[in-house]
Parts: C-alpha cells; structure tokens; sequence
C-alpha cells in the first residue's frame, strides 16, 4: 500500500531496483516458512502486502540478523583482545608516541598520568586457530571454531550517546534510521503475523547508560519499519492484551462489527485507506495470537533449557532474550536486536565484567550451537559486540586491586558468526599497547557494509531519499570486508 | 548444421538482449516516459532545475570541494563559461543543443562519457532528456530559485460561469482544475464542516450543543459563526501549541544518557497564551528568537526564547563541554532553518550545501547569532541534579508565585513558590570559527554574524545579533518565512503543504502545487500584519475547504493524492487529537490549561526497562498521576524524550530530538491494538456508557445517542442497526456471565457511577466499537 503510493506519488521517478521488484514479488522473501505464519501463502494480501521493496540486490548468504548489543561498551583487554605487554608494563605510563594526542573523555582529562593496566583476568587459546579468549568467556571460547573475532573495529565517538547512535545507524547525528529498519525497508518482511524488526533489552548488575527508544527508530523511513520493543512479561508488545471480561471470541465478534461499519463508510467516501485499516485490524487480532505463541518457551525441551542455562526461564533475562531470539529468526523475524546493559566499567572492572560476562557468555554461545544443529546458522548473520573499545590506562588513580577503564574510540573487539562470515578466524590486529590498530582496521561504516552484503544488499545502492539527499545506512563511506566472507 | 545456426541464434539474441540491457532498454519502463508530453515553454525552476539539482548538483553545484571539471552548472554566471578542460568548448549553448556538451553527455551512448556517470546509479529518462533539449532551445534561461524570489500578488483569475468559488484562494485552485477539466466538489454538510472547523481549529470535536447553537443561525452565517467560535476558544491555543512543540522539539526532559527532568513547561504555557492573544507571527518569532534583546524587554519576552533551549542537553559524565556546546548552537541553527525558513541547513554544517547556494560559511554565519549564549552544559550530572532539585542550566529564568498571579497569570504555577525556565542571552561574547567537516575541535577562519545574500542580504542597519537575525526572518522581502508559515498552516489543514516538503522551500524540495497561491497568501498575510487567526478565516472560508471528501472515481484515477484539491482530505488524526477527541466526547477532558507536565496512564515498566540505573535521575521510574491529571490534554502529557509516550509514538509523534514539521501518517497494526486496549480508551467508553445509561432525562436510545456523541452526526440506518445488533449480542453474552461485565467496567481509577454493570459492559462495548472506527479518528 505505502510503495505504491510512493510510485504513484512520482511516477518519474521509478527506479529500477523499484521496477524489478515490481514484477517479481520477493519469490525469495517468501522462501521460510513457519507454523506459526499458515497463511501467508494463500492469504489475501490486499492492503498489507508482503513488502514489496523486500528484495535483495544479488544471492544473499543471510536471511536474518541476530545482533546480541553488548551496551556500554564491554572492554576489548577483557574479553578478546590480550596483551601480555600490559600485565609486564602494569603502572607504566602510556606513552605519548602510542597515544598521540587521542583526545580524552571529560572522565580523564584531568589526569596526570595515564597507567597502563594489565587484564583483569587470564586469556586461553581455543579451536583450531588458537583464538585468545579471556577466562570470563568458556562457553564462547568453545564455540571459537564458529566465530570470527574481529579485534580492529574502530569509531570517532568517545561517549555513549553518539556512538551508540553512530552504531544503529551509522551516523553519530540523532535521526538517522536504525539499521535494522534499513533491512526492513531493504528485504521487506517474512512474516506478516511478526514485525520485521524486533527488539529486546535486558539489564546486567555493572554499571549501565540508558536505552533509547531512537536507537530502534526507523527515522525518516516509514515506520513501519520501527523495532517493535518485545517486552517480557504479559503485554510482550504494548497494548497487546485484551481487557479483562472480554473473551477471545466476543472480541472477534466486536472486531466483525467495526469491520462492517468500516466497509459500509468505504463505500461511502470511496477512501481506500479504509481498507487497510480493516487489514491492520486484522493483523493486529493474528499478532494477539502470533506472538504470545512466539515468545511461549514451555514446549522447549530440558536439553534446550540446559543449553542456554536456567536464566533462560526468568522473563527479561539475557539468556531468555537469546533464547527468543532463536525463536523469532524462525518465525522470519528479519532483525533480532537484543541489547544488554551494564558494560561501562569505569570502576571495579574485574567484578562487574565477571557479573557481566557470567550473563551473556552461555546463552551466546547456546544460541550459536542452537542455530547451528537447527541447520540455522548458515543464514542467519550473529553478530557480539558493544558501541566502542575502552582504554589500556586506568581511570582515576593507579590501584591494581580496583580499577576501571575509560572509553576508547581506536580499537576494539566484536566477534561476528554465521551468515556468510568464516568461522574460527581471527581478523585485524592491533599494537602491544591494544590502543592503535596495526592491521586490517574495520570502520562502523564497512560493518555496516559487509553486514549488508550478506544479506544480498549493496550499501551504495539501497538509498533513501529525504530532503533532497539520497541517505545510505553507509553515509558516504564504507568497504565491504571480503577477507572475513567465506 | 541445424545445430550450429541455433546455436548462433541463440547467441545472437543473447547478445542483442545483453547489448540492450546495457542500454538501459530494461532498466526504466521507457514508455511512460515517451508517452509524456513536454510543455510548450519549458520553465526552468519548474523543469529544469530538478533534473539538474537532482543528478548534476553533486559535482557541478555548490559545494566547491566536491566540483569535477570546473563545470558549475546552478548559477547563470558559470553555466555559459568556455570549459577548461575542452577549450572552445561550453556545456550550454543557447539554442543549440547539438554544440552544448552537457546535452552531448547526457544523450550518448559512450558509457566513458555519459553523464550522470553510471556508477552514480542516476540516469535521466527520454522525458528529461527532450526537456533540456527543448529548454536549451528556447535559450537555456536561467532564474533565480523560485523560494528565493520575494513572493507577489499575481492577478487573481477571474471565471464568469463559476459560483462555486467564494474567495480569491478558489480561483487560483479552480483554475488548475480546468486545466485537467476537472470539477470541484461541492460543499460538505454543515455537520461534517462544523466538525471539520472545530478539529483543524481546537483540536477537539465540537460539542452537540454547539453544533445545535450553530445550526439556529442563518445558513450563510452558521460557518463563519463556527470558525469564530472555534478561534475564540482556549484550546484553539492549545492545539496551535500542538504543532509548534514538534517544531520547538519541546519536552520535559534533558535527552540523552540519564535523560532526567527539566523545567520548560512555563515557556510552553507562553505559547499557549501567544496564539490564544493572536500575537502576529512576526513579533511571535521575534521574541522566541531574540525577545530578550528586544529594548525594556519584559519577563514574557525574554521567556519565550526558551525556544532555542528547548535542545537537548547531555547530562553524561566525562563529555568534552565545548562538544555539546557546538551541538546545541547549529541545532538552534538548523531549527532556524528547517522550522522558520524551510531550509535544510544543516546539510552546510560539514560542507558546502550540495544542492542550494548555501556555503558552509554561510552556515557559520549563522551559528555565530547564536554562539553568544552564557552556557556551560549542565553542570551536574542527574544524580546530583535530582538532589539539588537543579532542572535549568543556566542562563535561566526565575518566575515567582507574585509574577503568575500578575502580568505573567498565563503561566500555571499549579501551586509552586517559583519555576526556573532556561532561555537565552548574549552574555558570552565567543569569536566563531568555521568548523571544518563541523568538529568543534577542527576550527578554521574566522567568521561573523550574517544571513546567507543568496535569500536575502543582512540590511546593513539592522544589529549584527540575534534581534537583528529576527528583524531579518520577519522582513517583508524575506522571500521564505511568510511563505514557509502559510504552508504550514495550509498543510495543517489539508494534511499537506503546497509545497509538499514542508521543510525544505530549497531546490531538492518539492516544487509548489500552485505556487501562485502560495505567493498569494503569503503576500496576504504580510499584509494583514502577520495575523494567524485571520489567515486561518480566509482559507476556511474558502469553497476549497468547504469541499466534501469523498473519493470521487474520476479523481482517484487523475489525481489519487489530491494534490489539485477537487475534493477536501480526509486523513487520519495525530496522536494527541485521537486521545483528546476520546476524551472529550466521553465528557472526562479537563480544561485545565497549562502547568507542570502530567503523566496519564502508560504500560507499566517502560521508563524502568531502559533508565540506566534506578537512582539516575528522578525519571527513571513512570509514575502514572491520578484524578484529573488522567485527563488533560494530550499537549500536557510528559515528555521524556528517550522514551516518549508509546500512546503518542505509535502514531507516529516524533521524539522531539530535534525540530521536526512533518509527521507520517502511518496505518498499522499498532496502533489497531493501542485503540482498543489502552485503559485510556477503555476507560472513556465505560464512562461514556455510564454517564448515557444514568442520564434520566433523556430516554432515548442510548445506542444512537453514544453514536452522535463521538460522530457528532446521527446513524444512518444500516449502522444503527448493525450497532444495536452488536449491542444486543453483547447483553445477551453478558447476561449469561455477569462475572465477566463486572470485571470489563471495572476498567480506570474514575468513579464509577451506580447502574447495570451487564448493560454499562454493552454499551461500553458498542462504544469501543465506534471508537475503533476510522470514521471517528479521521478528519473528514
């Protein structure tokens, strides 16, 4: 309905991935299917069509996106980055040649000195390519062969709002449409019973910054494309209840009433919107269905529960996110987001990274085996990470028994899975310090950009024109990095 | 042999459909470009201009860093200079299209030479390629951009054999429609029209009563009695207010991290009083933008430039001051731009503008009126802030108890000592530099205050600030405020602008529908002193709102989004109007205007789920009010910009991170769900059940009286019918399970009123019913 009252709208202005897509209704959007989705082969689609846009540039290797936001910045010296020069220099300086003249957070401006500090936990090797992994990770260091840990991201904001932003939707400017709308917008949607985009938080004990409703906006796209904030809970989406006192079937009876009073007005102002309202009302009666079904995790079996650990059955955990997220990606969900709060260890990082860490390590890693033994993984793109890296040196003064670290733009580390990516290599490098990159530096834009190549999306090509500017998720920048595909 | 020929046959259309995909032959649909006709005198800012803004600008336009081949294709002065690259040779010549060059590029079939270049993914159609051909022939002029010209009263058409028009504004529209030899639609019922003034104008549907009172008039007189009862009314301030506070990125919060609390709500009150007293435009924008520079300004004056405060502003330990700093002044800069001139001028603020005569010092220029502001950035983060009670960052205002019961009485204290209101002054003096790619760390030349001459040269006896900057957004050769105003008003009531891009009046924007109209009224309300409500009579009174809005089939097959206005629109209420117009048919609305925001109900644990931590900040936790804060107009409702109100987003309410004109009007699935289920309705319905079952007097049928009571018209046959049928099953089921009635009305905190639970249950039923209708929360 909204694509072709955009064409309408400009008829000179068709473009051509519009016209293609015109006479091929996403075959390929349409491939997955699902129990919970009976009638998206056969239902009428008139007024809440499948989405048209919904298809990809070229072959995509992943149908979906799960991205496990690691929010507030989880530091790359205690989870896979490991430098062994910083435990042999501990209380040193930095020195200045390493540093050069890296501009400083209002937290350490003031400081004199800047010591370095060792890690705060030991590293192992693990899998076939000896990939370094701290010792707040076992379950991950397991799944190593599976992942590709990228240790060479980078980004040019120093605190969290901008570059949390900077993350989501690859500008540090408020506006921008999230990344997960651009796939919505780019490959349309799988399941017309589930929104395209789905969002879920959870909280860890350390230290937090606030989620904002922005990160998951869809900008200036339509917002129909917005992440749906999937909540835990008896309303998982809002106003999703009926009230008290009114039975299923007497609210179908109602719905059947405002139906016929709507079609009646149809016929009377010939205003085809009408229409698809009745559609969206319709949708909305399958969603009360649809998503309580989703989110019921009572059929799993034991070995599952076990998998992802007994967290997994507290509501609004972690692990019962992750758990959920597998859960949505087979429903044809496009992007999963789950964030988890709680990363910014400015002070007394050892305890709360291994409170942190004790929360996610299990539940990524039975979420990456859980795809996998489900013939999942393959398409479906997980990607770990946080919005930036944190620095070598303490905050505040020198105290090896309690420290923390401030935030670092130059490098850091996410780890990447399935999807396209090759698994178990390791890729970028950085100097003996962990400050500068050395090798293979990985912008948030070329991110973005391989990110989007594995769906089957050119980043330069799916633009979006408003105020007179064609925007990309990619702004202007932004290389695909091929050495990581398979 | 056989074999071999259909081999090469085979081969043969393989290249030939290669060689045509090449081409292009499959990449546009030719043919509904070849069928267009092209005008016989082809205009360049209607024509031309697009096209090359839209494919050329990027490299032949404004931005000087970004030119190829020395060729600047937007001004007069260098589209005609001999290339450099190709001595003896010029991209346009006028009336021969065969030696201009650039008809060369565009026309060839050397990939290595064709313009736009083929990795830039643009191509023109066959359609735009015969404009410029035939442009380049009648002598390839030039003008200046359309927006930038001062606008003029054109003559106003004249038609002997109409009497459908009633006011110069109809005659520009039907002129258009004979154009297409279409016919306007005729006028809506008084009903419908009564309805329609009372929504555009208050907000609210109007109350039976009065559309009763109305009705006793003479025919000729019931409209422009309904539009002057309407403009009268206080909630005509607060629904103007409405609008504005997406445009002011108004909220009660400070944005970012923690997000916490801020005192702005005074300066919105002022708001209200400002369009409520009819303040002209003019003097409206003057003082929010510099009322406090103003001479002997008052405390109402220097308050309302709380409008350039309205930012948000970070609260996160350890950012670098001048950072943010820098962020707040180019976000007054690009509110000046995208809400007061129609300007995207932030597209300057990193480099030249691509696409309109707007430099990145231009932009600079401008960020220099308002780089003068004594501000640090809050100085506590919300930890602190929420113990010290410390809501303004300075510089602020103290308004006392003794002032609101004064000369400030608009100002809602609601029982406060005193309130501190952030706005601004000119107390910090800063030198302002260009910023390269807009880092504040990356400081450039120097640069002084100025307005970009490309609009409209800074009058040199005009003061170099920010009353100086007011005086020339509201100067009577300002070609854009007056039209960018108008606009507004007219998208406010027909759902969109003449200019469709209600942000953006630059050569990337929409061009104007009827831009003769436009300039008309632009010209009209200068004229009339800058007079809103005056504006607002003349387009009301005009046939082209009084039109109907039905979807006539000839018109859906011309002209499916109404753009040349042979009918009125119909399209779907803002948030705010759907929970206010539930409101107020259900009889709970207060009337109560202005004070501290309120927080109405709101699904449980949203501020909690996302805060970052229960002690940062006192808005962490959402702590719905009671009584008759429940109530209030939506324009009231707290604001936390990380988290706005789900009742409002849904419907598609910006976050109020920065300005914003134009809202979608999505239809989803959501907001299906938020109407049917959100206390908030549910509530209403039940209380508009019970006030209609308990009201003795009148033994009507209460079916049909909730019906006209939301409607404000009374059921056709067919739908009071189907409606009593719904109502009748929902007593019988009810009847049969009175447990289930009991636990439906027991919905809200508001008194209940002493009658039949199963018959309140029915009708609260047959209430959401209509309530859920799309009839109800659209403006017909």
């Amino acid at each position: 309905m909204e694509e072709n009252r955009k064409t309408k709208e400009n008829p000179l202005k068709v473009n051509r991935r519009h016209f293609f897509s015109q006479l091929s209704v996403g075959i390929g959007s349409l491939a997955l299917g699902s129990l919970l989705i009976p009638d998206l082969f056969n239902g009428t689609t008139k007024g809440s069509p499948v989405t048209r846009l919904g298809v990809p540039h070229f072959a995509p290797k992943a149908k979906r996106v799960i991205y496990l936001f690691q929010a507030g910045a989880p530091s790359q010296f205690e989870t896979f980055d490991h430098k062994p020069t910083l435990r042999k220099r501990m209380g040193e300086d930095l020195p200045e040649s390493v540093r050069k003249g890296q501009r400083l957070t209002g937290m350490t401006a003031e400081q004199e000195n800047f010591p370095l500090m060792p890690p705060a936990v030991r590293f192992q090797q693990y899998g076939n390519n000896g990939t370094w992994i701290s010792d707040f990770f076992p379950h991950i260091g397991k799944i190593a062969d599976e992942i590709c840990v990228i240790r060479s991201m980078h980004t040019e904001a120093i605190n969290h709002d901008p570059a949390i932003t900077f993350f989501q939707t690859g500008s540090q400017i408020s506006g921008r449409p999230s990344m997960g709308s651009w796939m919505s917008y780019g490959l349309g949607n799988e399941n017309k019973n589930l929104p395209s985009f789905v969002v879920l938080t959870s909280r860890g004990k350390g230290n937090s910054q606030g989620l904002y409703s922005k990160l998951w906006s869809s900008g200036f796209l339509d917002s129909k494309h917005q992440g749906v904030l999937l909540r835990s809970g008896k309303d998982p989406v809002l106003y999703l209840n009926d009230p008290e006192g009114l039975s299923r079937s007497d609210k179908r009876h109602l719905l059947d009433h405002v139906s016929a009073l709507n079609k009646l007005h149809h016929v009377e102002t010939g205003d085809d919107e009408i229409e698809s309202r009745i559609a969206q009302y319709e949708m909305a009666y399958r969603m009360q269905m649809s998503v309580p079904d989703v989110m019921d995790i009572s059929k799993e079996p034991e070995s599952i529960i076990k998998l992802y650990g007994e967290d997994c059955q507290v509501p609004g955990t972690y692990a019962a996110n992750a758990l959920q997220a597998r859960r949505l990606a087979e429903n044809g969900v496009r992007f999963i987001q789950l964030y988890h709060q709680g990363w910014d260890q400015h002070g007394n990082l050892h305890n709360e990274m291994a409170g942190q860490a004790k929360d996610v390590d299990q539940a990524s890693a039975a979420l990456i085996i859980d795809l996998k033994q489900r013939g999942m993984l393959e398409d479906t793109l997980v990607v770990w990470g946080g919005e930036f890296g944190r620095t070598n040196y303490c905050q505040g003064k020198f105290d090896p028994m309690n420290y923390g670290r401030d935030h670092h733009p130059r490098a850091f580390s996410i780890w990447m899975a399935g999807g396209g990516i090759q698994p178990g290599i390791n890729y970028g490098q950085t100097d003996e310090f962990g400050y500068n990159i050395v090798e293979n530096p990985v912008h948030i834009n070329d991110f973005h950009a391989t990110m989007m190549h594995l769906l089957g999306l050119d980043h330069e090509q799916l633009t979006y024109k408003y105020q007179g500017r064609r925007f990309r998720l990619t702004d202007v920048a932004g290389d695909v990095v091929k050495d990581i595909l398979v | 042999m056989k074999q071999q020929i259909g081999i090469m046959v085979i081969l043969g259309i393989l290249i030939a459909f290669l060689f045509a995909f090449k081409k292009g032959v499959f990449t546009s649909p030719g043919g509904i470009y070849d069928d267009l006709e092209v005008p016989e005198t082809v205009d360049y800012n209607f024509h031309i201009k697009p096209i090359l803004s839209d494919n050329c600008y990027t490299c032949h336009g404004p931005d000087a860093n970004k030119r190829k081949a020395g060729l600047r294709l937007d001004l007069e002065e260098t589209a005609f200079l001999e290339l450099k690259q190709r001595p003896g040779e010029y991209a346009l010549v006028p009336g021969k299209p065969g030696e201009s060059l650039l008809y060369h590029h565009i026309t060839t079939d050397d990939l290595e030479e064709l313009m736009p270049p083929p990795d830039s993914k643009l191509a023109l159609n066959s359609y735009e390629k015969k404009l410029i051909h035939r442009w380049i022939r009648q002598g390839a002029k030039f003008e200046r951009h359309w927006a930038f010209l001062p606008p003029l009263k054109k003559e106003v058409p004249r038609f002997e054999t109409t009497d459908w028009a009633q006011n110069e504004i109809d005659a520009f529209i039907l002129r258009k429609l004979r154009e297409k030899e279409l016919l306007p639609s005729e006028r809506a019922s008084f009903e419908t029209l009564i309805r329609r003034m009372s929504l555009d104008l208050t907000g609210l549907p109007p109350r039976l009563d009065q559309v009763q009172r109305l009705m006793e008039n003479p025919p000729n007189k019931i409209l422009s009695e309904a539009i002057d009862l309407f403009l009268a009314a206080p909630a005509y301030g607060e629904r103007m207010t409405q609008s504005w506070l997406d445009l002011a990125r108004y909220a009660d919060s400070h944005g970012y991290q923690d997000d916490s609390y801020r005192t702005m709500w005074p300066w919105r009150d002022w708001v209200i009083h400002a369009f409520n007293q009819n303040v002209p435009y003019d003097d409206f924008l003057t003082w929010q933008l510099a009322g406090d520079l103003l001479p002997n300004a008052t405390k109402e004056q220097v308050l309302a430039t709380g409008f350039n405060r309205n930012h948000p502003i970070t609260q996160e330990g350890g950012v670098i001051q001048e950072e943010y700093r820098t962020n707040y002044v180019m976000d007054r800069t690009n509110t000046l731009g995208k809400g007061i001139l129609g300007l995207t001028l932030e597209c300057a603020r990193c480099h030249d503008h691509k696409y309109d005569a707007i430099s990145q010092k231009n932009y600079f220029e401008l960020f220099a009126f308002f780089n003068q502001v004594d501000e640090k950035g809050l100085q506590m983060d919300a930890v602190q802030a929420a113990n010290e009670k410390f809501y303004a960052d300075p510089p602020y205002l103290e308004l006392t108890s003794v002032e609101t019961k004064g000369v400030l009485s608009f100002v809602n204290l609601n029982g406060q000592n005193s309130v501190k209101v952030m706005v601004m002054n000119d107390a910090a003096p800063r030198e302002t530099m260009l910023l390269n790619r807009g880092n504040y760390d990356e400081p450039t030349d120097t640069v002084q205050a100025n307005t970009p001459a490309s609009i409209h040269a800074f009058p040199d006896t005009f003061p170099k600030n920010r009353l100086g900057l007011a005086k020339w957004v509201t100067d009577a050769n300002n070609p854009l405020t007056a039209r960018v105003f108008v606009n507004r008003l007219w998208g406010m009531l027909f759902g969109r602008g003449l200019v469709e891009t209600m942000e953006d009046f630059g050569v990337q924007g929409s061009l104007p529908t009827h831009p003769e109209l436009l300039d008309w009224l632009a010209v009209d309300f200068m004229e009339n002193g800058w007079d809103i409500k005056y504006l607002l009579k003349k387009i009301m009174l005009s046939a082209t709102y009084q039109q109907k809005s039905e979807l006539r089939d000839d018109l859906k097959r011309v002209d499916p989004e109404n753009k040349l206005l042979a009918r009125a629109p119909r399209f779907r209420m803002s948030g705010e109007m759907i929970r206010d117009y539930i409101l107020a048919s259900s009889g709970l609305l207060s009337t109560t205007i202005g004070g501290p925001s309120v927080k109405p109900y709101q699904p449980a644990g949203l501020w909690e789920e996302t805060n970052a931590g229960g002690n940062r900040g006192i808005l962490t936790t959402y702590v719905p009010d009671s009584g008759e804060n429940l109530y209030r107009r939506s324009l009231y409702t707290f604001w936390k910009r990380t988290l706005p109100p789900p009742s409002m987003t849904i419907f598609d309410a910006p976050t109020r991170d920065f300005c914003e004109v134009r809202r979608q009007k999505t239809n989803t699935p959501l907001q299906a769900l938020a109407l049917q289920n959100d206390v908030q309705v549910l509530e209403a319905a039940r209380v508009l059940a019970q006030n209609t079952i308990a009201d003795k007097e009148k033994h009507s049928d209460l079916v049909a009286r909730i019906f006209s009571r939301i409607l404000i018209r009374s059921p056709k046959e067919e739908e009071l019918s189907t409606l009593h049928n719904y109502y009748q099953d929902a007593l019988t089921s009810y009847k049969s399970q009175p447990e289930e009635a009991q636990r439906l009305v027991a919905v809200g905190e508001y008194e209940q009123l002493p009658v039949d639970p199963i018959q309140t249950a029915a009708l609260m039923l047959t209430a959401q019913v209509i309530y859920n209708l799309d009839e109800t929360i659209t403006k017909e």
